[in-house]
């Protein structure tokens, strides 16, 4: 399954944003940003590609700051 | 021994607190949002949660406008020197701690206009008196929510309204209520909440934290330090936004873990039951010393308007012994003198000898109040 990840502001946006969608049925993790990728914040949420919508309106809803929404990028070999 | 020093910090504290401190170091360690790894992460955990239980005590809704800072001093520090320009003009009361009065006395000096209010000998602050203190370039009011010397609570959410009215900020130093009264930033009117973590929330010393509402423009808001957050390392200029704007340095997350421990303790248990309970013993001692004349009581007597400090004197003995030998014959400890309030002691007609100082907890018992009434009166009754 593919993946993504969600960029916030500050940390505090990041560990917001893991409690309000905490045990809704979603599969994610706190990770490094990839190198890739650039952000306000050295930690993103990982998150399953095909569910970003969801999880993104939920957040809105919320009042969580999303800075940005990105397919994790492929590791170079 | 009997622990009655709970305005200067509470003690015991409950045990939930120690074990979350030792748990912290023990298990977590690391310093919150600095890395990816799982423990920072964890750190950063402790201080999001924290920020959450301080939204539900006092009604704020978006968490990251809690900065936490060192104490109350801090924060009033950062509030009034963030926000006040030369050519602004702040009014404040006679009942204000030194954690107010000094930076304002520093700021007059820098060119901030200060008027303050004169309290009744209780203490008792009239709201219609801040009206009358308005001029067209008022930025601020400053209050403190109860006075640390005669436990008097000041009529914040009606000075709240008037600074609606009239379109100034409010800033209230809550050192002495948060966690005993209720607070509501939005009810109450109030756009800057000074408040310190080891008092009434029963965290450890060295913790504590400004709510900045959100009539108050952050971004023009200037931090008392600058210097890394862990955010937007890439840039040398300092974050605007919250929380990170205000808290440079790595923070004293243990202190934080204890003090989230100690707020979760406060919930379990309801501020308004803490109120109830603090005031059903401030009755008591109050009932009980009122009976030997030899002994003045200052703020005022119900228990509705008041919290649970008490200061009183004995006729014939300076503050100071009074408070020597009920420690050295009675083991009770408690706060004798000016309790950094000059201001306060003036309005009240204690200046500059003070005043013995009694304040209670949560955790204070029927049987200490007895105890404590008994060697007053024995002092008194010499």
């Amino acid at each position: 399954m593919s993946q993504g990840v969600i960029l916030f502001p500050s940390i505090h946006f990041v560990l917001h944003a893991e409690k309000m969608i905490k045990g809704k049925g979603f599969s994610i993790d706190l990770i490094p940003v990839p190198r890739q990728l650039s952000s306000d914040c050295g930690i993103c949420m990982l998150i399953e590609w095909e569910r970003k919508e969801v999880i993104c309106t939920l957040l809105e809803e919320r009042g969580v700051k999303v800075e940005g929404v990105h397919p994790l990028p492929q590791k170079e070999n | 021994m009997i622990y009655f020093d709970n305005a200067a910090t509470s003690w015991p504290k409950p045990p939930q607190v120690k074990e979350a401190i030792v748990r912290f170091m023990d298990e977590i360690g690391a310093n919150p949002g600095r890395s990816g790894h799982l423990p920072s992460i964890e750190a950063a955990r402790v201080l999001h949660e924290t920020r959450e239980v301080l939204s539900i005590c006092f009604h704020v809704k978006d968490s990251s406008r809690i900065v936490f800072t060192h104490n109350a001093t801090e924060s009033i520090n950062l509030g009034l020197k963030g926000l006040l320009k030369p050519g602004d003009h702040v009014i404040t009361s006679g009942m204000e701690h030194n954690s107010v009065m000094r930076p304002l006395r520093d700021l007059e000096k820098k060119g901030i206009e200060l008027s303050i209010i004169p309290c009744s000998p209780k203490g008792i602050l009239d709201p219609l008196e801040v009206e009358k203190k308005i001029q067209t370039n008022t930025r601020m009011v400053v209050l403190n929510h109860a006075s640390n010397v005669t436990g008097t609570l000041l009529p914040i959410r009606e000075v709240g309204q008037v600074a609606r009215k009239h379109d100034f900020l409010f800033l209230v130093d809550a050192a002495q209520t948060a966690g005993a009264c209720p607070i509501d930033m939005e009810e109450d009117g109030i756009d800057l909440l000074a408040f310190t973590g080891h008092k009434s929330l029963y965290g450890p010393q060295g913790t504590g934290g400004l709510v900045i509402g959100v009539r108050v423009k952050e971004k023009e808001m200037i931090p008392l330090k600058q210097g890394g957050t862990g955010s937007r390392s890439e840039f040398e200029e300092q974050p605007d936004f919250l929380p990170d704007r205000f808290e440079s340095g790595t923070p004293n997350s243990v202190g934080i873990a204890g003090l989230l421990a100690g707020i979760r303790f406060v919930l379990e248990k309801g501020i308004e039951q803490i109120q109830k309970h603090e005031i059903s013993l401030i009755r008591k001692l109050i009932n009980g010393l009122k009976e030997f004349p030899q002994v003045r009581l200052y703020g005022p007597e119900s228990g509705l308007d008041r919290i649970a400090t008490l200061s009183f004197n004995v006729a014939h003995l300076p503050p100071s012994e009074v408070a020597f030998r009920l420690e050295r014959e009675f083991r009770i400890l408690c706060r004798p003198g000016l309790q950094c309030a000059p201001a306060a002691h003036r309005t009240i007609g204690t200046f500059p000898e003070g005043t013995v100082r009694f304040s209670l907890s949560y955790l204070s018992s029927e049987e200490h109040v007895d105890q404590a009434i008994q060697a007053v009166g024995q002092l008194a009754q010499e």
